[in-house]
């Protein structure tokens, strides 16, 4: 067993997360001179921490420009939060030297492993939800804030299977990391949807499960369609599509729970033109404006 | 064995079956859901290659290209979340890869593509303007000890084929008719500005270089390389932003 410190007490959105409550986008390389050339209007941008861990060039150029104009969100993808092994100490480090250079408003990583011994095998792995589990997760969340000197957010995973081990069901699961460490929930909208048709289970239900108090951030994206060995829909969670009508739907429904809060269009693979990744967060800039006039 | 260890071998070797303890909630077979998280892993870390060595695989075909990197995976899976320096051991590999053999300058197109990424990713300096150079290398008493420090970016490549031109040749459609493959080639890889620049030098120029990256004394580099032509390999490194400091100091 870990020993672990006391259930840190709630934090506020503003401590969580400096975003400002509107829609951003992922920043991709190609892109690095539309958005200097046309600087458009957007709430921030995220970038993924792992792309920047390199010693100087054209990333570092352009990033560093255009953070001097934008808010800034680093996401992580390698830490490897749910490891059974430590963490790589080496690879905080290089986050905590990244976090000092550009300052971002929010830093988050993912409730998943990437790492086992010394191969990163450069995906979100599934966890099984039980005690040993937590508390390692918890422990390892505890040492990125005290390294790090500042509150994560933790995101929402989508998952594919699960484990017969596990005893404490996903919300549950995410509500108690939450309270022990103190750390703020990355809402991942379209993970929730995809997680919940792959696991039979009510998208609204379950995201009313979560600590929806401590959400600092949402991620929208699009997903691919599949089969499984019985011809079910298994839903994949890979960042290449425009984000789809039953997850905006769902993100209404988080808005009316949550409130206003930043919100990234998310868009990895088949990446279309700056244009139409712009209208898409336009899209989810329209329904927060709604949500800023609600009282 | 733990939960971990037996998804995580499962992952990269994939003619293991799927892990025990795995379940799928309407009942379906856990292989057809875990086969997901299998192309994950492999269908990501090929395209990290393929985006790393897109003139390797130009030369092989796509097909060929990804059947030899999910071979290399397996032997050499990433060991850091860095997936910039992924597929360090490529070149290597693809030396002692049989059905490659018929390319014979495959590797060393891999090694260029490879100094390419990192002369891109590669510390920033700060250069010395050509003023200050001119004005050391007027000097007789200053340029007699004068030592002088290249980009961080600056790598040599050392090639029994022409590597050079046949990774030019895939900048613009060309093809290779017209290029004797065996004209051995000496690159030289480096940064200007934010640009990664790749040119071709005679075998003195490149041993002058290699003596300078050794933090060898100039003119010393220049006596102890075959002929080369030392006014036009100067400017060569001016003029593409290549040097970063002058001194006359001696060097440890």
């Amino acid at each position: 067993m870990f020993t672990l410190n006391e259930p840190v007490p709630p934090r506020t959105r503003a401590a969580l997360c400096g975003l400002p409550p509107r829609a951003g986008l992922g920043l991709k390389t190609g892109h690095f001179r539309e958005v200097l050339g046309t600087r458009p209007d957007i709430g921030f941008f995220e970038v993924h921490a792992e792309n920047y861990m390199v010693d100087g060039g054209p990333f570092h150029h352009f990033l560093g420009l255009i953070r001097e104009q934008y808010p800034l969100s680093l996401h992580g993808v390698g830490l490897s939060i749910g490891a059974e092994g430590p963490l790589d100490l080496q690879h905080l480090q290089r986050l905590q030297t990244l976090i000092e250079r550009y300052q971002p408003q929010a830093f988050s990583e993912h409730l998943a492993w990437s790492s086992h011994g010394p191969v990163f095998l450069n995906d979100l792995l599934p966890l099984a939800y039980d005690t040993p589990t937590l508390d390692r997760v918890c422990a390892h969340i505890d040492q990125v804030q005290n390294t790090l000197k500042r509150p994560m957010l933790l995101e929402n995973p989508a998952t594919y299977l699960g484990f017969e081990r596990s005893t404490i069901d996903e919300p549950a699961f995410i509500t108690e990391v939450i309270r022990r460490s103190g750390c703020g929930l990355l809402l991942d909208v379209n993970n929730v949807y995809v997680s919940c048709i792959n696991h039979q289970r009510d998208p609204l239900t379950y995201l009313e499960a979560l600590p929806l108090h401590a959400v600092g951030e949402i991620h929208l994206a699009g997903f691919a369609e599949d089969a499984d060995s019985l011809g079910d829909r298994l839903l994949i969670d890979d960042h290449g599509a425009p984000v789809d009508d039953a997850v905006w739907a769902l993100y209404r429904q988080a808005l009316e729970r949550v409130g206003p809060v930043a919100t990234l269009i998310e868009r990895d693979n088949h990446l279309p033109a700056f244009n139409v990744l712009l209208a898409e967060a336009q899209q989810a800039e329209a329904l927060l404006r709604h949500a800023r006039s609600q009282p | 064995m733990s939960t971990q260890a037996d998804f995580s071998t499962a992952l990269l070797d994939t003619r293991l079956p799927c892990p025990a303890g795995l379940y799928s909630a309407n009942g379906a077979d856990p292989a057809s859901r875990f086969s997901v998280y299998r192309n994950n892993v492999q269908g990501s870390l090929i395209n990290a290659l393929a985006d790393s060595y897109p003139v390797v695989q130009q030369l092989v075909g796509e097909e060929f290209f990804r059947g030899m990197a999910s071979i290399f995976i397996q032997q050499q899976p990433p060991h850091s979340p860095l997936m910039s320096r992924y597929g360090d051991g490529l070149a290597d590999f693809i030396d002692a890869f049989e059905p490659a053999a018929e390319v014979p300058y495959l590797a060393d197109v891999a090694r260029l593509e490879r100094l390419r990424t990192r002369a891109y990713h590669a510390a920033d300096a700060a250069t010395v303007s050509a003023q200050q150079i001119s004005a050391a290398l007027a000097d007789p008493q200053t340029l007699a000890e004068l030592n002088i420090t290249l980009h961080p970016s600056l790598h040599l490549l050392n090639s029994a084929y022409a590597v050079v031109s046949i990774w030019a040749a895939h900048q613009q459609d060309t093809t290779l008719a017209g290029i004797d493959i065996h004209q051995g080639q000496h690159a030289l890889v480096l940064r200007n500005g934010l640009e990664v620049e790749v040119f071709a030098l005679d075998h003195g120029a490149s041993v002058f270089i290699r003596h300078l990256l050794h933090h060898r004394p100039l003119l010393q580099a220049a006596q102890d390389s075959p002929p080369f032509n030392l006014p036009q390999t100067l400017a060569l490194l001016i003029g593409h932003h290549a040097i970063t400091d002058l001194n006359n100091k001696v060097s440890p």
